[in-house]
């Protein structure tokens, strides 16, 4: 990859205080994902996976170092500016789904909508794309309640997708799947990276997952201890 | 603009998630809303008697009680006495209309006097006013009344009363209806008979020429104390010593006969206020609980936290709009029927009042009990939502 990053992480370091002992997930880390790329990220429990989605989704803040996506830096934006980043510029997807049971698969792919200024004639039409991209157009009055986990999960995808963010991140996104399911929704993404350009970060500790990659990185104490690069199927 | 629209539907969706919880929190709002509403109403038809009076009225009754009577007597005397420009008397009749359960409120009067002193509170025209006044077993019936009865003009009714006795035993005394009148003014209730004094008092074997209260009027209201003064020093020592009062202080003391309503309608109100303010705070608190990890979710997908302090805060104050507008909205409905209800003494008092009060109750009860989940909500980081839920 020799194009600019639209992920890097500079000297990134975290760490937490739990009874009275402080925690240090990660010490000076560094990482660089170019756009359009697709890294899965394994690595045992514990070792800062969920961390590091957190420092990349904005949602938590480094001890120290420089977090900068798309000539952005994160790190030094206030709360209300990262959650209005956030809304703009990612997608997230969850290994339980996270969808809201009081609404419908439409109104739980809105959500992300209602944060723009776009009339509700343009938000139906954004979600209806963002569903037949999900292959679940025929489901959008259906609230999660009566869907399978693969489908909630696709919901969610398009919720991710809706607002044509620049990059994807999963978090463990098969984790409730089974492997014929998680195998779709595994390919889904790779459709999305590889058809719509986006760029994905997935978090895994599924081998068969990681697979659809085009990178694994392994993380182990905070560190990235080897990369293996793939060739997307 | 177009967010908050949005967000509208998002809020109704939070709302009715769990319908049983909502409708539940909703009734119970619901009635205490409805309870305030029926007993400020009670409380302002109660006291509309003395907002309503004329200022140039003033009434006298035994200082004992009213209850207790005045000798007919006193109506010339007072009448003597100087800046007293019109005197009229009224005595308490206990009547009703076939059976005790059809009560009615019911006064002897002189017509003649009685007309002019409350011609702006009795409307008749003025050939039904004469009939009554020269038909010496003629009655005058509010409209509410002869509504309530179907009494026509010309009808013959027999009225018991529940204190006089005839001397042949009997307790009813036979009137023709001769004029039927509308409030003068509006909150006053045309529900009342009238009948001659003269008739009731050479039938009855008890109290002859005796009457209730003396209603008088004066040359110059500002002298209105004095005459008062005047008056109660005429008959202080003698067996029947008098208390003058105006009109709106003598209605005052007739509502404080009840208690002190005031007192009543604030304890019961207040109760029932601060019920509904546990149970919505103790809703809206779990209600959020349960939603942490989704409250986490949100704020993910770009929700700033004024943003869901906002929507839940939204949230309380929409649950408590709901619940009190429509138990307010119930209960002017059930002060108007209430008012028509044959026999009931007075009109409640629904003013615009009580719907701003309410109002102000209703936004004060969803900010309190919406403040601190919106808070809890608007400090939660993401990451602990995802860890709790």
């Amino acid at each position: 990859m020799t194009a600019k990053p639209l992920i890097n992480l500079h000297a990134v370091s975290k760490s937490y205080e739990k009874a009275g002992h402080v925690i240090t997930i990660f010490d000076q880390l560094d990482l660089s994902i170019a756009r359009g790329d697709f890294v899965a990220i394994m690595g045992p429990s514990g070792s800062g996976k969920t961390t590091l989605l957190n420092l990349l989704g904005g949602v938590d803040r480094p001890d120290r170092g420089a977090i900068t996506i798309d000539e952005t830096r994160i790190d030094q934006l206030g709360e209300s500016a990262l959650s209005r980043w956030r809304g703009a510029h990612i997608g997230f997807i969850f290994q339980f789904y996270n969808l809201m049971p009081m609404l419908n698969a439409a109104r739980n792919v809105e959500l992300p909508l209602l944060l723009t200024h776009l009339k509700g004639r343009a938000r139906r039409d954004h979600v209806m794309t963002a569903l037949k991209i999900v292959g679940l157009e025929d489901r959008a009055k259906h609230s999660p309640r009566e869907m399978s986990g693969g489908q909630q999960q696709r919901v969610a995808i398009a919720r991710a997708i809706v607002s044509d963010p620049a990059f994807l991140l999963c978090d463990e996104p098969t984790g409730d799947l089974d492997r014929e399911t998680a195998d779709e929704i595994l390919s889904m993404l790779q459709m999305l990276n590889r058809d719509f350009g986006k760029t994905i970060i997935m978090v895994t500790h599924d081998p068969e997952a990681a697979r659809y990659a085009r990178r694994i990185l392994h993380l182990d104490k905070g560190r990235f201890i080897e990369a293996e690069a793939m060739v997307a199927s | 603009m177009t967010v908050a629209l949005a967000s509208l539907s998002l809020i109704w969706a939070n709302l009715s998630r769990s319908r049983l919880r909502f409708a539940l929190t909703a009734f119970a709002i619901f009635i205490a809303f409805f309870l305030f509403g029926i007993l400020q109403s009670f409380e302002r038809g109660l006291n509309a008697g003395a907002d309503l009076a004329a200022a140039d009225r003033l009434i006298i009754s035994n200082r004992i009680n009213f209850t207790q009577p005045l000798p007919i007597a006193y109506v010339n005397r007072i009448a003597a006495i100087e800046g007293v420009r019109q005197v009229s008397h009224q005595s308490w009749m206990g009547s009703y209309y076939q059976e005790p359960r059809n009560f009615i409120f019911g006064f002897a009067i002189d017509p003649q006097s009685y007309l002019q002193i409350y011609a702006d509170d009795i409307a008749l025209p003025p050939e039904q006013a004469a009939a009554f006044i020269q038909n010496r077993r003629g009655a005058l019936v509010g409209e509410d009344v002869a509504k309530q009865y179907g009494w026509q003009i010309g009808d013959l009714i027999p009225i018991s009363s529940n204190i006089w006795q005839r001397a042949d035993g009997s307790n009813v005394w036979d009137l023709v209806i001769e004029g039927i009148y509308r409030a003068g003014r509006a909150n006053i209730a045309a529900n009342t008979l009238y009948l001659h004094y003269d008739y009731l008092n050479e039938a009855r074997t008890t109290a002859r020429d005796f009457t209730g209260t003396i209603s008088f009027t004066t040359l110059d209201p500002a002298q209105n104390d004095a005459i008062a003064q005047a008056i109660d020093s005429r008959f202080q020592n003698s067996a029947y010593a008098t208390e003058t009062r105006t009109e709106e202080a003598f209605n005052r003391s007739f509502v404080e006969q009840l208690g002190n309503i005031g007192l009543i309608v604030l304890s019961v109100s207040g109760a029932a206020m601060f019920t509904i303010l546990i149970i919505t705070g103790n809703t809206m608190a779990l209600s959020i609980r349960e939603r942490t990890g989704e409250i986490g979710v949100m704020k993910v997908l770009g929700f700033d936290a004024r943003m869901v302090f906002a929507l839940i805060l939204a949230e309380s104050l929409a649950l408590a709009l709901i619940g009190g507008l429509l138990g307010v909205a119930a209960a002017q409905m059930m002060a108007r029927f209430i008012s028509t209800v044959p026999g009931f003494p007075f009109p409640l008092g629904f003013t615009s009042g009580i719907w701003l009060s309410s109002f102000g109750l209703m936004l004060a009860l969803g900010l309190i009990t919406g403040l601190l989940p919106a808070f809890a909500a608007y400090r939660l980081k993401p990451t602990a939502a995802f860890a709790r839920a």
